[in-house]
């Protein structure tokens, strides 16, 4: 056994792959046999990815999840900051400012308005519950913007591994509701054409939950409400870390 | 080639990063300030204008593309590896939050998408 072990911990970021594949796998495996895929793949292995970091924490006292299991040490790789921000960066290729514009005002200030008006319901709750120092407030706030955005104000502003889990945690909860919830309302917030596809990929701007959300009302939305969210993203990496974050910095 | 869209998408990072960190020190924080952000404003300039003044073609396209797909497996991984049971406590918190902001935010559809109309 050790020397099967030997090669999974010299080789700990493919080993990393390797299970993060198996845990896509079985999470898009549940999504489609028990949910018929209105619960989507990705937000299932986030749930999974968290809760193997809770098992990890309660099995070695770690604090780094299942990166603390010596065969699993290349998760810290795959999962750390360097090349997340890559994969996110990347994200933003395809998406064309000319497709923003044609989305009208009601488009672009669905994006600012979406992501402030996000942040400080988050802020809030955070401040509700007990949480005083600029940073935490801000990475909770983050997470309210999207499980993305989060971590990476966490992690610019050097919040501890508890609060960016939180954030994720708040980010996920966001993104399920949006997948679960849109096809129920969607006639009554007219959510029936591209221009309000595009609001609401704007105001919401979880990626995966607005793809997924919109799906499921209706498949020649998607594009649209996929742009404006994309453009959230960006638009959130970019004021949450700073003015956001200063304004916050005022208070406390 | 594959590598030059690794290397578009690189300069992008780390001209971002560089920037969000200079940020970060005029305001006198230990902070990346928007670095991401502007990364991403930066790629989507260039991919904006790479039909019309650059072009990449489609293997080196590749390169970035690959990364844009395999950004939720690396957010699986960067979930799988936070203090998870030291976030415990909080995990009604943010239940409360991800509710309140997903509601308020669907009343506001039906109004900014009616904006103009108005």
């Amino acid at each position: 056994m050790d020397i099967f072990q030997e090669v999974l911990v010299n080789n700990n970021l493919i080993t990393a792959f390797v299970f993060v594949g198996l845990t896509v796998y079985i999470a898009y495996f549940i999504s489609h046999k028990f949910t018929e895929g209105r619960f989507h793949g990705s937000a299932i292995a986030i749930i999974l990815a968290l809760l193997f970091a809770y098992l990890a924490g309660l099995f070695t006292d770690g604090e780094k999840g299942v990166a603390d299991i010596a065969i699993l040490s290349g998760i810290g790789i795959l999962g750390g900051s360097m090349l997340r921000d890559f994969a996110i960066v990347a994200t933003a290729y395809g998406a064309k400012f000319s497709d923003l514009k044609s989305s009208g005002v009601a488009g672009v200030f669905s994006l600012f308005f979406g992501v402030i008006l996000s942040f400080v319901l988050g802020a809030i709750v955070a401040i509700g519950f007990g949480y005083n120092d600029p940073v935490s407030i801000s990475t909770i706030g983050a997470g309210t913007v999207t499980f993305v955005v989060g971590p990476v104000t966490g992690s610019a502003l050097g919040a501890s591994s508890d609060i960016i889990a939180l954030s994720i945690a708040a980010g996920l909860v966001k993104s399920i509701l949006v997948m679960t919830v849109t096809p129920i309302v969607a006639k009554q917030i007219g959510l029936d054409n591209p221009k309000s596809a595009m609001v609401f990929g704007g105001l919401m701007g979880t990626n995966s939950g607005v793809a997924a959300g919109l799906a499921a009302v209706d498949p020649k939305l998607v594009p649209y409400g996929a742009m404006t969210a994309t453009f959230y993203t960006a638009v959130g990496c970019l004021i949450v870390p700073s003015l956001l974050f200063f304004l916050v910095g005022l208070f406390f | 080639m594959v590598i030059y869209g690794i290397a578009l998408l690189g300069i992008c990072t780390l001209i971002g990063l560089m920037l969000g960190a200079l940020l970060g020190s005029l305001f006198g924080i230990d902070a990346n300030v928007g670095g991401i952000g502007i990364a991403m404003f930066l790629l989507m300039f260039f991919s904006s204008s790479l039909n019309t003044r650059f072009k990449i073609g489609n293997i080196s396209e590749k390169g970035i593309t690959f990364w844009s797909m395999i950004y939720i497996p690396i957010v699986v991984a960067m979930a799988a590896k936070q203090n998870v049971i030291g976030a415990l406590d909080g995990g009604l918190m943010a239940l409360i939050a991800g509710i309140i902001v997903v509601a308020v935010s669907f009343i506001f559809i039906p109004i900014i998408t009616n904006f103009k109309k108005r």
